[in-house]
């Protein structure tokens, strides 16, 4: 029986961790209820990318797109929507621009400032289709670019496809992808590999989640055209054993591939064998790094070696390796299907496509976002992210994770591509997008990414192992107000000692943080260094709450809410603070009526 | 072969292809710093002192590569010394040395540290960074070696060795971060690891962090004491080694200096170990005869190196049938030392203090491996001291060892013969061996005593050796990532009920042999070992006796004492026995 109308549900992580599940069983059981159960198919789909107003829940045919849904909602959005046909308002995406019309009678999901500015190709099935359902993959064309890679382009074909599109590798270092390919396939071996890195890892990126949450199949299609390609048999998928999600999707749509002929021996009749399987990583964010990756799936310890050689020459157990990271495999299909001239017409010249970031940090509409590349930073963080949180000012925006660095107002304009971020002295990465405001202290936050390197740094090469600890030293030392102008110099020393001298990726790229925030944000360091202060109150050691007699009315609720004591005073008397019991919480300034706490 | 052409700063040189940039400059002669490359281990990268530029075609190189690792590319002009780089390399050396602590003249490589070098070379008069030195428990678990992991500068140089030279797997990387560091496998002690005493971590690694255990003062408190007899035997690796450590070449012969060193140390009787190599000859090689000609299990594995005999005991302990029951050279010169020797010249033996200079770190742990090694009733040697340790001792004696007059050991156990002296190399015992096996089997001399198939630094020898007609296959492995080949492949023929291809295999743990034992002077590599080995032939050629049953102190004691070769007393004194023994000890 043909289906009339569909419930989807976002199954990414996010919306998972906001009780989807229970929305989907909730759905479930009043359309069974309803008697519906055969009419409305209730679908898990893969991240929508709103992440910010999640759980989503869009309804088909109507197009009704509900934010923030809770179990106990789908009773109403059943009888308005499904059996009335008509919205609920109060789950409705308010715009705050209004550019959206929720009394309009359809309401268009691409209107939403957060979807209009974004072009789908890695993401285009997230949030469409059910991810452990292969035949809504082959419904909207899954699969095909693989028999049109198979039976009409053949090796050189893909590889002419590929270097036409112009696709480069999104795992950060922006290589060409068709190079790759085309150095393993001119590789004679007994045996060649096909490697997916998963291992994603900046703190607050979750592209590759998303995609293999919500789109398995798309990747597992990609790594089966390149094996086709460089004449390799095997293929692995190394990802972090912290994605219970996507590998039990993984799992499920390779078991359905196989079922179909897609996977395994005798692919589509024609001979050609290929299979994956999944390795699962620690979580050791050096392992993203190709050659450490590499080790880690032969059993040995997770340390790059160097380069060359390269894996596409000699990789996994010294035979030649394809190794891409999840969105570059996704884009494939794609390319296969439609063309490199029409990729290549997307993005920019040099870096053509889209690219898809976790845009987070102090930003309205923070979640998953796809652009064409070239887009400029104004319209993702304005037009896309809605502006910054709490009307506050943008500061600047960090991409490229721990190895990335900062962007400020002065660049806002610059369409971003590979080389345009790499000029102005931060890098793509994976994509990872953490906006700052004027409440964030750079100082602090450099902190935060170089603490992360210290511990993530693999320990081999002593530029990186030791020079991370360096920089947090110098970091800590002036975020206390200990800090001097040789110190900066030092900083500035090591950082270019640690760019030229690491030995992978990780350690070269470590010290970004710390040299980009020393171009862009001298001034602050110095403040903190010279002043002694943190404009934005975020170090700790930098600030002083004091309390105005003046102000004060005695009403002891300070005093009450100091945990350390510091604060004491008669009732109906002015309090005073102790200085050297405060430890700066703050719970006396934000709890004061009366405005007599001030911090200085 | 294919060759490239390159430049150096400039200068042009060709060389084989799949050089590294390293190799190549030292053809140009341009030296680049490095600080975790050793000629014996594959290059690993780690510590990013070695940097240089490529320029080619398309420019110069932004990022610096490592010319340990990197393979030098046809046309290219790799720069390896201007302002920026040693900037960049200083700024490394600072960064390491703010890591280390700054123990320099108490450190056990006081002056032979290689990154106390290149403090010096790059001018370092205060370290540029504020220090912050992880203190980790130092390990004092085993006899042999102590690790100091506080002063690891995380080179890798010690795992390597550990496990891809000897294939043992007792350190390892542990932790992650600023957290690295050396190990015994799975943070558990070396002696609950599987380490097998060798000490060749301790001969590579570049700083103070692996050493071996110093027991100096030991001898020096036995010196002091009016009751006690001390009588030394040496190795015979030490003889062609020691000099170094006192400006001479390497490979210089100094048995007559250290001989008349050891009794201004304070010997009562200075011995040679070579005396009984020549008895483990007479022992070993009857032992083999034996087996051979009545259908003994073969093949016959060679006994002499102690760190071998761990390992075998822990990776292979399906061969101590195959393993010869002679003791080392070293516990059969202290069992006569203790008996024949002490009735002899009617001293109490309880009086004798029995101390052995080693090239080896597995001899302090051998000396009390089980019962067997008190065969006179006493701990039949007392102490073992490394040929680095009596380094030490003589400089801190005063002694002008350069220019002291050579002596002579004392009788009558203290000639050797050439066969002996060879022991100290890789395929010496199995040399040493077919000289007098020749003569015991057929009852004539070996015309020709060079036997040149088992000298040379390959991994594993194999030879047949024609005895008036009866074939004996031998074959010599050292370094024991080679013998674990040898091994699995006899294991496998026993088990397929296959005859055997080798009769006898003799195996030395060190590359090289003795003369590279983890006990030597540092700076050990293929250079060293060679000029050392070519020291230890001359020592051979140089005898006039070169077959171990010519020894006349040899002669003499079988007639004297222990009758024939596997008697009842031989086999008491010389002889021992092996076990099983668990490779994880902790677990």
């Amino acid at each position: 029986m043909v289906k009339k109308s569909y419930v989807l549900v976002c199954g990414g992580s996010a919306c998972e961790a906001s009780k989807a599940d229970a929305i989907y069983e909730s759905f479930k059981k009043v359309l069974e209820d309803e008697g519906l159960k055969n009419d409305v198919q209730v679908v898990k789909t893969g991240c929508f990318g709103f992440c910010e107003k999640g759980p989503i829940v869009k309804i088909l045919p109507e197009e009704e797109f509900y934010v923030e849904v809770k179990p106990e909602d789908a009773e109403e959005i059943v009888h308005e929507t499904i059996i009335k046909g008509r919205p609920v308002p109060r789950l409705l995406y308010k715009d705050k621009d209004a550019k959206v019309d929720p009394k309009a009678d359809k309401f268009d999901m691409s209107k939403i400032g957060f979807y209009q500015k974004q072009f789908r190709i890695v993401l285009r099935n997230c949030g469409f289709i059910d991810p452990e359902n292969i035949d809504e993959y082959i419904a909207r064309d899954g699969y095909q670019a693989l028999e049109k890679a198979i039976t009409q382009l053949g090796p050189d074909g893909i590889i002419n496809e590929m270097k036409t599109s112009g696709l480069r590798g999104r795992g950060g270092a922006g290589f060409p992808t068709w190079i790759k390919w085309n150095t393993t396939k001119g590789v004679t071996a007994p045996q060649k590999y096909v490697v997916c890195n998963a291992d994603e890892g900046d703190p607050g990126a979750y592209m590759d989640r998303s995609t293999l949450e919500g789109d398995p199949h798309s990747v597992l299609e990609a790594m089966t055209i390149a094996g086709y390609c460089v004449g390799a048999s095997k293929g692995i998928i190394y990802i972090r054993a912290e994605y219970p999600l996507a590998i039990k999707r993984l799992e499920v749509a390779m078991a359905q591939s196989r079922e179909y002929g897609l996977l395994g021996d005798d692919i589509l009749g024609t001979g050609f064998n290929f299979d994956i399987e999944i390795r699962l990583g620690a979580g050791a964010f050096v392992c993203g790094e190709e050659t450490a990756l590499l080790r880690s799936i032969e059993g040995n310890r997770g340390m790059p070696t160097p380069k060359p050689p390269f894996p596409a020459v000699e990789g996994l157990w010294h035979c030649p390796t394809v190794i891409n990271n999840v969105e570059t495999y996704a884009n494939v299909p794609v390319i296969i299907l439609k063309g490199g001239e029409w990729f290549k017409s997307i993005g920019t010249e040099k870096s053509p496509g889209t690219k898809v970031f976790a845009l987070t940090g102090k930003i309205n509409n923070s979640g998953l976002v796809e652009v064409p590349m070239g887009t400029t930073l104004r319209e993702i963080i304005y037009d896309i992210g809605g502006g910054i949180r709490n009307g506050r000012a943008f500061k600047a925006v960090q991409t490229g994770g721990p190895s990335g660095g900062v962007i400020t107002t002065e660049n806002l304009d610059t369409g971003i591509d590979f080389d345009a971020l790499a000029k102005i002295g931060s890098m793509m990465g994976s994509g990872g997008m953490i906006v700052m405001s004027d409440e964030d202290c750079i100082v602090d936050v450099v902190k935060f990414y170089m603490t992360f390197c210290v511990d993530e740094s693999c320990g081999k090469c002593s530029p990186c192992r030791i020079g991370t600890r360096k920089l947090l030293d110098y970091l800590t030392k002036i975020s206390k107000g200990n800090g001097t102008m040789e110190d900066l110099d030092k900083m500035t020393e090591i950082g270019m000692a640690m760019k030229k001298a690491a030995l992978c990726g990780l350690g070269q790229t470590a010290a970004n943080p710390v040299l980009s925030t020393m171009r862009y944000f001298k001034d602050e360091y110095i403040q903190h260094v010279k002043d002694k202060k943190c404009i934005a109150g975020k170090c700790v050691d930098l600030i002083r709450y004091e309390i105005d007699p003046a102000k004060c009315i005695g009403c002891t609720l300070c005093s009450k809410r100091c945990p350390a004591g510091a604060i004491t005073g008669e009732k109906k008397m002015p309090h005073k603070i102790d200085q050297s019991k405060c430890v700066k919480c703050g719970e006396c300034y934000k709890g004061c009526k009366f405005g007599a706490i001030s911090k200085i | 072969m294919e060759t490239v052409k390159i430049k150096i700063d400039g200068i042009p040189v060709e060389v084989a292809a799949g050089t590294t940039i390293l190799n190549a400059a030292k053809k140009a002669g341009v030296k680049i710093p490095t600080l975790c490359a050793h000629p014996d281990l594959e290059p690993w990268g780690a510590c990013g002192i070695c940097v240089v530029k490529t320029e080619n075609q398309m420019g110069v190189s932004p990022r610096l590569v490592r010319a340990c690792t990197t393979k030098v590319t046809e046309g290219f002009n790799y720069i390896t010394h201007d302002p920026e780089i040693q900037s960049i390399r200083k700024t490394v050396v600072n960064l390491i040395l703010s890591n280390h602590p700054q123990e320099c003249l108490t450190c056990g490589r006081n002056q032979q540290c290689e990154l106390q070098r290149l403090a010096e070379e790059f001018s370092i008069r205060e370290i540029a960074f504020p220090s912050n030195v992880r203190r980790v428990p130092k390990d004092n678990s085993t006899p042999s070696i102590v690790l100091d992991a506080t002063k690891c500068i995380q080179c890798g140089r010690c795992a390597q060795v550990c496990q891809q030279l000897q294939g043992v797997w007792a350190l390892e990387f542990i932790h992650r971060g600023e957290n690295t560091r050396i190990a015994p496998v799975a943070d558990s002690t070396l002696n609950e690891s599987p380490c097998i005493k060798c000490g060749q971590c301790a001969a590579h690694c570049p700083v103070g962090a692996i050493y071996e255990n110093d027991e100096t003062d030991k001898f020096f408190a036995a010196a002091r004491n009016p009751e006690l007899h001390i009588a030394v035997q040496m190795a015979p690796a030490v003889r062609v080694a020691l000099g170094e450590a006192f400006g001479m070449e390497p490979g210089s012969i100094v048995t007559g200096k250290i001989y008349a060193a050891l009794r201004r140390l304070g010997a009562k009787a200075v011995f040679d170990t070579n005396f009984s190599a020549d008895l483990t000859i007479m022992e070993e090689g009857s032992e083999f005869v034996k087996r051979f000609t009545t259908g003994g299990v073969l093949p016959q594995l060679t006994s002499c190196c102690p760190a071998w005999t761990n390992y075998m005991e822990e990776y292979y302990p399906d061969m101590i049938p195959n393993f010869s029951t002679a003791k080392s050279p070293m516990m059969m010169q202290g069992a006569v030392t203790k008996t024949y020797y002490a009735e002899q010249k009617g001293i109490d033996p309880a009086k004798i203090y029995s101390v052995a200079i080693m090239p080896c770190t597995a001899k302090k742990h051998e000396i009390e491996r089980d019962d067997n090694m008190h065969a006179s009733g006493y701990p039949d040697v007392d102490l073992v001291l490394t040929t680095r340790e009596l380094a030490r001792m003589i400089k801190m004696a005063g002694i002008d060892f350069a220019n002291l007059p050579e002596e002579k050991a004392d009788s009558p156990i203290g000639a050797y013969t050439g066969a002996a002296t060879i022991f100290g190399v890789t395929g010496g015992v199995m040399e040493a061996a077919i000289r007098t096996a020749y003569k015991l089997v057929t009852n004539e001399e070996l015309a020709d005593v060079n036997i040149t198939p088992v000298r040379g630094m390959e991994g594993v020898k194999s030879a047949e050796v024609d005895i008036k007609g009866t074939k004996v296959r031998v074959a010599v492995a050292h370094g024991l990532a080679n013998v674990k080949a040898v091994l699995d492949e006899v294991r496998a023929l026993r088990e397929a009920g296959k005859p055997q291809k080798y009769d006898f295999i003799e195996v030395m743990a060190c590359r090289g042999g003795c003369i590279a034992g983890g006990g030597q002077p540092y700076g050990t590599d293929d250079d060293l070992r060679a000029k050392r080995t070519a020291g230890i032939y001359k020592d051979d050629e140089k005898c006039t006796l070169r077959r171990s049953h010519e020894n006349p102190e040899i002669i003499e004691i079988y007639e004297k004492y222990l009758g024939a070769p596997l008697s009842e007393k031989s086999h008491h004194l010389l002889h021992t026995t092996y076990e099983k023994v668990k490779t994880y000890k902790a677990l």
